[in-house]
């Protein structure tokens, strides 16, 4: 989980630089849009690169899904009769929520790609201006859209904040001043990254980009 | 009737003579021994998974023997060794401070108040270094200091610092470290492990004890197991007394079935009472909790002067306070030792001048520690202790003083053993706070886990091999005459307490013999008092065999009738308890008879008469028990008066 | 104090089991959980029911004998304590209260509240321990240990082995039990030499016997009756990672 965790989170990190470039201007974004499919080149054949980091990303999603279906599963056997009284959430929501969560993530992602990169689901859907998708997705009518997105981002920020702080864990992270380290790391990570993302379809939605 | 017959005296046979620190060198030498080939052939019982039990079950297989375990709880690492908070003694003399093997042997034979064996102790006190050594092999996290070295502390009864520790969990850290040493041959499959078992009657075959019969306290199934030799490391019998600081599973039923097949029972009268354990809350208190005596190094124990004061203790000015323990014993003030303490505590609350709801208690008071020290000095030395008694009582002893009450807490009695731990059958051995050996009339603090650990660590492994070397025994299986009678004993037995089907429950028998133990065969004993008790026990007795209510049956997990088939134990025990207390015309240690005290009311010992170890012969239920004496001889250390003032 | 108990009442390892309600009237505050049960019990037998089977010994709190989940919570509500430990007045008169076995694979029930937690001492005979046999201990002083390891390796090895710390994990986890252990040893000169087979040893036995796997959710360490800290998983896990990868999984490599 650790692994393919972090991977996905590297991607993460450089998409949400990526999409701040939009406070940048409609032309910067765009450029950053097109360098990426010529990222690699000339050393790579144009949109090879992309490819390349698809597929790193696929196996990792799937590393990281597959992982996380294999602990549900064990945890499921592993307490085949339920209790009666429902148990109290002790230790953090953040830490309870991230099947659940996980789950919803995965659902956005498809959604995400659908909309924004194959752009099926985009009111303009223009592969050649992504700058132009990105505004008319969150335009002040499809306010749904904007929701929809917001909620699957403060997921993902709680995802973040106990999968960051269990990956420490999980790679031997051990002293208790380590823990408390792990722990603020894992919160300031999660909420700055929620922000990063947040920040753009806001932007639009009160018209700061156009 | 008579209450018993004397018999011809015993002598331990197996003790050498010659000079006492080479006895234990030249016992060993002498002792012959199994090769290890011969071992592997050899089966070796041992009930019970305690400091005494786990450690001689490893030790055991380590050297090759097959050995099969027993406990009644759910995992060996629960014997109650593990409540054992304090530490364990052994002469290192890290300190400088003149300590020595000689030194130890001599404080636990007087702290016995003169009432065990020389040899025996002076063993122990040779073997208590090899067992640090070892514990610490195993990982024990001893307390240590900066240095990394050991640290040690320092114990009633003594003037030297040789108590080692870890906080206040010293109990439940050695046993642990038996537990796995003990895990460790079961996953080598040197040890057949059978936790929630109970043995419930021994085998005797030929004179010798060849295996047990035991229920499998799950599935309820009764079953024979044989062996070459049988080792008993089954605690102490405290429960008796319904109320005590032991664990609630603590028994005697190993022993005393031992017992009925013709082991003597030595000493059964000597009690150790702890002088500070928190007070009873009523009628549904279900056991007793001890806190630690080194409370004692801080905290003033006092009462009102006055016969029933109800006020509240912080209103009680300071010359309305009696400090008993410091206006009686000056110079030893609140550190007086165990016996004393308690049955002080008991003086003053039988003038009517105790504390707290049920008026069994005294004040053990911070508040002038608090004063000199402050809190948070307080805090660091006995913070736990604090958290636990409010956890119990809901009273913060930072602002109230803490209520304490003596409690049951320990056994020095058991099954007579020679010096190779070997009980009058042959072939049973007996090992920890099971037997009587080393503590005489009285044990010192931290002086259990070193006896347990000395047993079945070191002295066992190496007596037993003299009993298995005159082998090979000849081969008997569960089809046997003698085993296949035992094991109906014990189905009959179980058959008749589930037929009773009265209208009492097992507790409310246990509760009421407890009482009258309590009452009579406790802090002091009376001749009337104890011959009252035996006709109460014996009336009890019967009723509790026409009146007991046991639910369900003899198939599967039935906890009632776990405690039924122990209460009945109990019943028998108490009576020869209040036997040997009736003999004793004497005081000495645990056993204080109020015919036998100094004009200043401490314990008066009669030399002459009784210094001698009292074993127990079974004769029959309502039959005369037969007394056999062991005369005890000092050489090495005289015997004196002990006192405090 | 009058109150109302849901109990879990199960037959044996068959049956099905199911919630049985019951009135305790006149309790205590002063009372232990444990003894409640006791009185309960006592009423039970009088009237020709079975009492309820729980397991208890010690009543002191450092046996692990006890285990019942109160409420939902592992050894009820109050923190650092033990169900023989926990008293009456930590409950208002006329509550509801719901008493239920620890559930966990690894631990089936027995009868009632009494479950089977021999899979812990599974795993310690998997290498829980140091290799000492009788006789053959080295003079005590002759390793010194710095005081803060033996310190943090006392404050794992106060672990009762009670199952609390399965019982609350959302997985089913036995991770605190095995990870207290390692800790433990670990820390200790004494436990260098078998280090790394102990971590696989005792996770491999730990996996077999059906617990669930760690997701740090933490649980455990709120309801732990010794406060066993979380980061002795991260201690687990360094070890293992060393273990698994860094020695190649081959003894003495």
């Amino acid at each position: 989980m650790a692994v393919t965790g972090i991977l996905l989170v590297l991607f993460l990190i450089a998409h949400m630089l990526g999409n701040l470039k939009i406070f940048t201007g409609a032309e910067a974004f765009n450029h950053y849009a097109h360098w990426l499919r010529d990222l690699g080149t000339p050393l790579l054949a144009p949109g090879w690169y992309l490819w390349l980091q698809r597929g790193v990303l696929l196996v990792a999603l799937l590393g990281h899904i597959a992982a996380a279906t294999v602990l549900a599963m064990r945890a499921r056997a592993a307490r085949p009769v339920r209790y009666a009284h429902r148990k109290k959430v002790q230790g953090s929501y953040a830490a309870r929520t991230m099947r659940w969560g996980g789950v919803i993530i995965g659902l956005f992602v498809i959604y995400h790609i659908l909309d924004l990169t194959t752009g099926h689901l985009n009111p303009v859907g223009d592969p050649t201006r992504p700058q132009a998708n990105v505004v008319a997705d969150f335009a002040p009518e499809r306010w749904y859209v904007t929701l929809f997105y917001t909620l699957a981002v403060v997921t993902l920020g709680f995802h973040l904040r106990h999968g960051a702080f269990s990956a420490f864990r999980s790679l031997g992270q051990q002293t208790p001043k380590g823990e408390r380290r792990a722990r603020s790391l894992a919160l300031v990570f999660a909420v700055a990254l929620t922000a990063g993302y947040l920040v753009v379809p806001f932007a639009v939605l009160i018209g700061l980009v156009r | 009737m008579d209450l018993f017959t004397e018999g011809d005296p015993i002598a331990d046979a197996k003790a050498p003579e010659g000079p006492i620190e080479t006895r234990w060198e030249r016992r060993r030498f002498e002792a012959k021994l199994v090769n290890p080939a011969n071992r592997r052939k050899m089966t070796v019982i041992v009930v019970g998974t305690g400091l005494a039990g786990g450690s001689a079950a490893a030790t055991l297989a380590e050297q090759g023997y097959r050995v099969r375990s027993y406990c009644y709880q759910d995992s060996p690492r629960r014997a109650h060794s593990i409540a054992a908070q304090g530490g364990i003694n052994a002469a290192k003399n890290y300190r400088n401070d003149g300590d020595s093997i000689h030194r130890l042997f001599y404080d636990t034979v007087k702290g016995g108040d003169f009432r065990s064996r020389e040899s025996n102790v002076h063993r122990l006190a040779e073997v208590s270094v090899n067992i640090i050594d070892q514990c610490v092999a195993q990982g024990v996290p001893f307390a240590r200091e900066y240095g990394g070295l050991l640290d040690t502390r320092s114990f009633g009864g003594a003037q030297v610092q040789r108590t080692f520790y870890a906080r206040g969990q010293t109990g439940q850290q050695l046993l642990l470290g038996a537990y796995q040493a003990l895990e460790r041959q079961i996953g080598l499959g040197n040890v057949e492990m059978n936790s929630r078992h109970e043995m419930l009657e021994l085998v005797v075959v030929d004179g010798r004890a060849r295996g047990i019969v035991v229920r499998d306290l799950v599935t309820g199934e009764i079953s024979t197991e044989m062996a070459d030799a049988v080792v008993l490391a089954s605690g102490g019998y405290g429960n008796v007394f319904y109320l005590s600081t032991n664990a609630k599973g603590c028994n005697v039923t190993a022993t005393w079935r031992a017992h009925r097949k013709g082991a003597y029972f030595a000493n059964p009268c000597y009690t150790q009472i702890h002088p500070t354990c928190i007070p009873v809350s009523g009628d549904h208190q279900s056991k007793l909790t001890l806190m630690s005596e080194s409370l004692r190094n801080d905290g003033r124990v006092w009462v009102p002067k006055a016969k029933g004061d109800d006020r509240s203790p912080r209103d009680i000015p300071e010359d309305e306070r009696d400090y008993y323990l410091e206006r009686i014993y000056p110079s030893f003030g609140n550190l007086v030792p165990r016996d004393i303490a308690s049955r002080a505590a008991k003086n003053v609350c039988d003038e009517g001048r105790g504390v707290g709801p049920t008026k069994l208690g005294v004040y053990l008071d911070f508040a002038d520690a608090i004063d000199r020290l402050g809190r948070k000095a307080i805090e660091a030395k006995y913070g736990n202790l604090f958290e636990m008694y409010e956890r119990i009582t809901g009273e913060d002893p930072y602002e109230v003083p803490m209520r304490i009450y003596p409690a049951v807490h320990y056994t020095m009695g058991g099954l007579w053993v020679d010096y190779d731990l070997q009980s009058t059958i042959p072939g049973l051995f007996v090992i920890g706070e099971a037997n009587f050996s080393d503590h005489g009339a009285n044990r010192l603090g931290a002086s259990a886990l070193m006896q347990g650990l000395a047993d079945g660590y070191f002295v066992l492994p190496s007596t037993i091999a003299n009993y298995l070397a005159a082998g090979p025994l000849e081969k008997v299986d569960a089809g046997h005459p003698e085993a296949v009678a035992a094991r109906r004993d014990v189905e009959d037995r179980i058959s008749r307490l589930l037929a009773v089907d009265g209208d009492r429950t097992v507790d409310s028998f246990h509760r009421e013999l407890g009482q009258i133990m309590w009452e009579h065969c406790g802090m002091e004993r009376s001749e009337a008092g104890l011959r009252k008790a035996i006709d109460e026990i014996r009336t009890l007795r019967e009723e509790f065999w026409q009146r007991v209510r046991v639910p369900g049956d003899g198939e599967g997990l039935n906890q009632s009738l776990e405690k039924a088939g122990r209460v009945a134990d109990f019943f028998e025990l108490a009576e020869l308890m209040c036997i040997d207390a009736l003999h004793r015309e004497e005081s000495c240690g645990g056993h204080f008879r109020a015919e036998h005290q100094t004009p200043d009311g401490e314990a008066q010992r009669d030399d002459d008469r009784f210094a001698y170890v009292a074993a127990w012969e079974y004769t029959g239920t309502d039959e005369p028990a037969v007394l056999h004496k062991e005369d005890l001889k000092f050489e090495y250390v005289h015997p004196t008066q002990r006192s405090y003032k | 104090m009058n109150l109302t108990l849901r109990i879990w009442r199960q037959k044996g390892p068959e049956d099905k089991g199911r919630m049985v309600t019951y009135q305790v009237d006149d309790v205590s505050p002063d009372m232990s959980f444990l003894e409640m049960l006791d009185v309960l019990n006592e009423r039970l037998i009088l009237q020709g029911e079975e009492p309820i089977a729980f397991d208890h010994d010690c009543r002191e709190g450092i046996c692990g004998m006890c285990g019942l989940m109160i409420n939902g919570d592992a050894h009820g509500p109050q923190r650092g304590t033990t169900a023989c430990q926990l008293h009456m007045r930590q409950f208002s008169d006329g509550e509801t209260i719901d008493i239920e076995p620890w559930r966990a694979r690894a631990f089936p029930v027995i009868k009632d509240l009494v479950v089977n937690r021999n899979a812990f001492d599974r795993i310690i005979a998997a290498g829980g321990y140091i290799t000492a046999p009788t006789g053959s201990a080295p003079e005590a002083h002759s390793t010194p240990v710095p005081k803060v390891d033996a310190d943090a390796a006392f404050e794992s090895a106060a672990c009762i082995g009670c199952g609390a710390c399965v019982a609350a994990c959302p997985n089913g986890s036995g991770m605190l039990f095995t990870a207290a252990k390692i800790t433990q040893l670990s820390l200790l000169p004494q436990g260098q030499p078998e280090r790394y087979t102990r971590v696989i040893g005792m996770v491999d036995a730990h996996d077999e016997a059906g617990f669930g796997g760690c997701t740090n959710a933490g649980e455990c360490t709120v309801v732990c009756p010794k406060g066993i800290p979380l980061d002795t998983i991260g201690r687990l896990n360094r070890d293992y990672l060393l273990a698994t990868t860094k020695r190649g999984n081959t003894p003495g490599s």
